[in-house]
Protein backbone atom coordinates (compact mmCIF):
# COMPACT_ATOMS: atom_id res chain seq x y z
CA UNK A 1 0.00 0.00 0.00
CA UNK A 2 3.08 2.14 -0.03
CA UNK A 3 3.45 4.76 -2.77
CA UNK A 4 5.90 4.61 -4.60
CA UNK A 5 8.64 7.41 -5.57
CA UNK A 6 9.60 9.16 -8.79
CA UNK A 7 13.11 10.80 -9.23
CA UNK A 8 13.57 12.80 -12.20
CA UNK A 9 17.53 14.34 -12.84
CA UNK A 10 18.17 18.03 -14.37
CA UNK A 11 20.67 20.47 -15.17
CA UNK A 12 20.53 23.78 -13.81
CA UNK A 13 23.05 26.32 -13.67
CA UNK A 14 23.79 27.91 -10.25
CA UNK A 15 23.84 32.43 -10.22
CA UNK A 16 28.09 32.19 -9.89
CA UNK A 17 27.62 30.12 -13.11
CA UNK A 18 28.93 26.41 -12.32
CA UNK A 19 27.03 23.55 -13.85
CA UNK A 20 24.42 21.72 -10.61
CA UNK A 21 22.33 18.65 -10.79
CA UNK A 22 18.63 18.86 -9.46
CA UNK A 23 17.08 15.66 -8.51
CA UNK A 24 13.43 15.89 -8.27
CA UNK A 25 11.14 13.58 -5.91
CA UNK A 26 7.59 12.95 -6.28
CA UNK A 27 5.34 10.89 -4.38
CA UNK A 28 6.12 9.50 -1.07
CA UNK A 29 9.89 9.20 0.75
CA UNK A 30 9.20 5.70 2.64
CA UNK A 31 11.43 2.65 2.95
CA UNK A 32 9.70 1.92 -0.60
CA UNK A 33 11.76 4.65 -1.76
CA UNK A 34 15.22 3.04 -1.25
CA UNK A 35 16.09 1.71 -4.76
CA UNK A 36 14.45 4.66 -6.84
CA UNK A 37 16.28 7.28 -4.91
CA UNK A 38 19.73 5.20 -4.32
CA UNK A 39 19.86 4.47 -7.98
CA UNK A 40 19.08 7.49 -9.15
CA UNK A 41 21.89 9.01 -6.94
CA UNK A 42 24.48 5.85 -7.99
CA UNK A 43 23.26 7.10 -11.62
CA UNK A 44 24.19 11.10 -11.52
CA UNK A 45 26.57 12.01 -14.43
CA UNK A 46 28.71 13.71 -12.41
CA UNK A 47 30.03 12.96 -9.23
CA UNK A 48 31.09 16.20 -8.06
CA UNK A 49 28.96 18.77 -9.26
CA UNK A 50 27.05 20.29 -6.39
CA UNK A 51 23.77 18.59 -5.79
CA UNK A 52 20.28 19.79 -5.05
CA UNK A 53 17.78 17.58 -4.04
CA UNK A 54 13.98 18.74 -5.20
CA UNK A 55 10.81 18.31 -2.51
CA UNK A 56 8.08 20.38 -4.05
CA UNK A 57 6.76 17.36 -5.31
CA UNK A 58 6.25 15.22 -2.28
CA UNK A 59 3.88 14.56 -0.19
CA UNK A 60 4.39 12.31 2.63
CA UNK A 61 7.79 11.49 4.22
CA UNK A 62 8.87 9.16 7.20
CA UNK A 63 11.43 8.45 9.37
CA UNK A 64 12.25 5.24 7.15
CA UNK A 65 12.45 8.19 4.09
CA UNK A 66 14.82 10.74 5.94
CA UNK A 67 16.99 7.61 6.86
CA UNK A 68 17.43 6.97 2.63
CA UNK A 69 18.53 10.23 2.73
CA UNK A 70 20.87 10.45 5.14
CA UNK A 71 22.30 7.26 2.97
CA UNK A 72 22.70 9.52 -0.32
CA UNK A 73 24.55 12.20 2.23
CA UNK A 74 26.69 9.85 3.53
CA UNK A 75 27.60 8.33 -0.08
CA UNK A 76 28.14 11.94 -1.08
CA UNK A 77 30.18 12.64 2.33
CA UNK A 78 32.52 9.44 1.82
CA UNK A 79 33.94 11.07 -2.30
CA UNK A 80 34.91 13.85 -0.83
CA UNK A 81 33.24 17.46 -0.43
CA UNK A 82 30.37 17.66 -2.43
CA UNK A 83 28.00 20.72 -2.03
CA UNK A 84 23.95 19.49 -1.35
CA UNK A 85 20.97 21.25 -1.03
CA UNK A 86 17.48 20.52 -0.02
CA UNK A 87 14.71 22.91 -1.31
CA UNK A 88 10.90 22.53 -1.58
CA UNK A 89 10.12 21.40 1.75
CA UNK A 90 6.94 22.44 4.18
CA UNK A 91 7.76 24.48 6.96
CA UNK A 92 7.08 20.82 9.04
CA UNK A 93 9.52 18.83 7.57
CA UNK A 94 12.17 21.58 7.18
CA UNK A 95 11.61 21.63 10.90
CA UNK A 96 11.81 17.89 11.13
CA UNK A 97 15.26 17.48 8.86
CA UNK A 98 16.57 20.10 11.17
CA UNK A 99 15.38 18.02 14.41
CA UNK A 100 17.66 14.99 12.86
CA UNK A 101 20.46 16.86 11.81
CA UNK A 102 20.13 17.03 8.19
CA UNK A 103 20.71 20.40 8.15
CA UNK A 104 24.64 20.00 9.24
CA UNK A 105 25.05 18.38 6.24
CA UNK A 106 23.18 19.76 3.92
CA UNK A 107 21.71 23.55 3.32
CA UNK A 108 18.04 23.61 3.57
CA UNK A 109 16.41 26.40 1.27
CA UNK A 110 12.89 27.50 0.73
CA UNK A 111 12.90 27.12 -3.24
CA UNK A 112 14.94 26.43 -6.30
CA UNK A 113 15.40 30.19 -6.54
CA UNK A 114 17.02 30.73 -3.41
CA UNK A 115 19.03 26.99 -3.74
CA UNK A 116 20.69 28.52 -6.77
CA UNK A 117 21.15 31.84 -5.45
CA UNK B 1 -16.28 19.10 19.48
CA UNK B 2 -17.68 17.78 22.52
CA UNK B 3 -15.41 16.88 25.50
CA UNK B 4 -14.80 13.31 26.32
CA UNK B 5 -15.01 11.84 22.52
CA UNK B 6 -13.79 9.33 21.50
CA UNK B 7 -13.13 7.83 17.75
CA UNK B 8 -11.13 4.02 17.54
CA UNK B 9 -9.84 2.79 14.33
CA UNK B 10 -8.37 -0.70 13.28
CA UNK B 11 -5.93 -0.52 10.47
CA UNK B 12 -3.98 -3.81 8.83
CA UNK B 13 -0.17 -4.92 9.73
CA UNK B 14 0.71 -2.65 6.26
CA UNK B 15 2.86 -0.23 5.29
CA UNK B 16 0.98 2.36 3.77
CA UNK B 17 -1.83 2.06 5.89
CA UNK B 18 -0.48 4.93 8.87
CA UNK B 19 -1.92 7.24 6.71
CA UNK B 20 -5.08 6.95 7.75
CA UNK B 21 -4.68 7.01 11.03
CA UNK B 22 -3.15 10.09 10.46
CA UNK B 23 -5.97 11.49 8.53
CA UNK B 24 -8.35 10.90 11.77
CA UNK B 25 -5.65 12.71 13.92
CA UNK B 26 -5.79 15.50 11.50
CA UNK B 27 -9.66 15.62 11.56
CA UNK B 28 -9.74 15.27 15.11
CA UNK B 29 -6.95 17.84 15.67
CA UNK B 30 -8.77 20.26 13.65
CA UNK B 31 -12.54 19.78 15.18
CA UNK B 32 -10.65 20.84 18.48
CA UNK B 33 -8.99 23.73 17.00
CA UNK B 34 -5.65 23.11 17.36
CA UNK B 35 -2.93 24.53 14.76
CA UNK B 36 -1.64 23.74 11.32
CA UNK B 37 1.31 23.70 12.52
CA UNK B 38 0.74 21.31 15.57
CA UNK B 39 -2.09 19.51 13.33
CA UNK B 40 1.29 18.56 11.17
CA UNK B 41 3.40 17.59 14.31
CA UNK B 42 0.98 15.29 15.37
CA UNK B 43 0.32 13.63 11.92
CA UNK B 44 3.84 12.28 12.04
CA UNK B 45 3.71 11.53 15.53
CA UNK B 46 0.84 9.33 14.88
CA UNK B 47 2.57 8.04 11.58
CA UNK B 48 5.78 6.83 13.39
CA UNK B 49 3.65 5.11 15.83
CA UNK B 50 1.54 3.07 13.71
CA UNK B 51 4.55 2.17 11.52
CA UNK B 52 6.51 0.93 14.61
CA UNK B 53 3.26 -0.79 15.85
CA UNK B 54 3.15 -2.24 12.10
CA UNK B 55 6.76 -2.95 11.58
CA UNK B 56 7.86 -3.92 15.13
CA UNK B 57 5.03 -4.73 17.62
CA UNK B 58 2.96 -6.48 14.89
CA UNK B 59 6.22 -7.88 12.67
CA UNK B 60 4.15 -6.98 9.37
CA UNK B 61 2.01 -9.87 10.39
CA UNK B 62 -1.20 -9.34 7.70
CA UNK B 63 -3.59 -11.30 10.11
CA UNK B 64 -3.00 -8.55 12.69
CA UNK B 65 -4.59 -4.97 13.19
CA UNK B 66 -3.17 -1.63 14.65
CA UNK B 67 -5.84 -0.48 16.78
CA UNK B 68 -5.89 3.79 17.39
CA UNK B 69 -8.01 4.98 19.49
CA UNK B 70 -7.96 9.20 19.50
CA UNK B 71 -9.90 10.68 22.86
CA UNK B 72 -10.85 14.34 23.58
CA UNK B 73 -10.86 16.52 27.11
CA UNK B 74 -11.49 19.92 26.93
CA UNK B 75 -8.07 21.15 25.66
CA UNK B 76 -6.52 18.00 25.43
CA UNK B 77 -5.96 15.14 22.26
CA UNK B 78 -4.81 11.71 23.69
CA UNK B 79 -3.40 9.06 20.54
CA UNK B 80 -3.35 5.32 21.83
CA UNK B 81 -1.66 3.22 19.04
CA UNK B 82 -2.04 -0.46 20.31
CA UNK B 83 -0.05 -3.68 18.55
CA UNK B 84 0.08 -7.08 19.67
CA UNK B 85 3.95 -7.13 20.15
CA UNK B 86 5.64 -7.21 24.20
CA UNK B 87 6.55 -3.40 24.12
CA UNK B 88 10.02 -1.88 24.73
CA UNK B 89 11.47 -2.60 27.79
CA UNK B 90 14.10 0.21 27.13
CA UNK B 91 14.46 3.22 25.68
CA UNK B 92 16.45 3.23 22.21
CA UNK B 93 19.79 5.77 22.06
CA UNK B 94 19.02 9.06 20.56
CA UNK B 95 20.23 9.17 17.21
CA UNK B 96 22.77 10.98 16.55
CA UNK B 97 23.24 12.37 12.72
CA UNK B 98 27.28 12.62 12.71
CA UNK B 99 27.13 8.74 13.68
CA UNK B 100 25.20 7.98 11.20
CA UNK B 101 27.33 10.14 8.61
CA UNK B 102 30.14 8.23 10.06
CA UNK B 103 29.01 4.85 9.21
CA UNK B 104 28.62 4.52 12.66
CA UNK B 105 24.95 3.84 13.13
CA UNK B 106 21.85 3.01 11.48
CA UNK B 107 20.87 5.76 9.54
CA UNK B 108 17.18 4.42 10.65
CA UNK B 109 15.83 4.44 14.62
CA UNK B 110 14.62 7.85 14.62
CA UNK B 111 10.56 7.37 14.74
CA UNK B 112 10.78 7.23 18.55
CA UNK B 113 12.79 10.23 18.75
CA UNK B 114 10.44 12.18 16.44
CA UNK B 115 7.43 11.15 18.39
CA UNK B 116 8.55 12.21 22.20
CA UNK B 117 9.95 15.68 20.08
CA UNK B 118 6.66 16.44 18.37
CA UNK B 119 4.09 15.77 21.02
CA UNK B 120 3.69 17.29 24.69
CA UNK B 121 3.34 13.63 26.15
CA UNK B 122 4.78 10.02 24.83
CA UNK B 123 4.76 6.96 27.16
CA UNK B 124 5.32 3.07 25.93
CA UNK B 125 3.28 0.67 28.03
CA UNK B 126 3.25 -2.96 28.29
CA UNK B 127 0.36 -5.17 29.10
CA UNK B 128 -2.08 -6.19 29.18
CA UNK B 129 -0.80 -9.89 28.34
CA UNK B 130 -0.28 -9.83 24.31
CA UNK B 131 -0.45 -5.86 23.88
CA UNK B 132 1.78 -2.59 24.02
CA UNK B 133 0.49 0.87 23.32
CA UNK B 134 1.99 4.01 23.22
CA UNK B 135 -0.10 7.31 24.51
CA UNK B 136 0.90 10.39 23.08
CA UNK B 137 -0.59 13.59 23.98
CA UNK B 138 -1.33 17.17 22.34
CA UNK B 139 -2.43 19.84 24.34
CA UNK B 140 -4.41 23.37 23.11
CA UNK B 141 -2.14 26.06 23.77
CA UNK B 142 -3.67 29.78 25.25
CA UNK B 143 -4.08 30.81 21.93
CA UNK B 144 -5.59 27.94 20.30
CA UNK B 145 -8.11 27.51 23.33
CA UNK B 146 -9.04 31.34 22.85
CA UNK B 147 -9.58 30.86 18.85
CA UNK B 148 -11.94 27.18 20.05
CA UNK B 149 -13.94 29.59 22.48
CA UNK B 150 -14.83 32.36 20.04
CA UNK B 151 -15.55 29.33 17.40
CA UNK B 152 -17.77 27.68 20.56
CA UNK B 153 -19.11 31.35 21.11
CA UNK B 154 -19.81 31.78 17.21
CA UNK B 155 -22.28 28.46 17.39
CA UNK B 156 -24.26 29.15 20.13
CA UNK B 157 -25.11 32.59 18.62
CA UNK B 158 -26.23 31.42 15.29
CA UNK B 159 -28.09 28.41 16.48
Amino acid sequence: MQVSTKVTQRAATAASGSAVIILAFSGDISSASKDAILSAYHGLESAASPLLLDFTSVDYINSSGIAIIIQVLLEAHKVGPRSIGIFGLSPHFKKVFTMVGISKYASLYEDEKTALA
Amino acid sequence: MRSGSSVEVRIPSELGFEKVAMSTASSMAALMGFSPERIEDLKTAVAEACINAIEHGNQLDASLNVGVILSTTDDELEVRVIDDGTGMDHAPALPNIDRKMLGEEDTRGMGMFLIQALVDEAEWHQGPPGKSFVRLVIRLDAKEEDGRKDDEKTDKENH
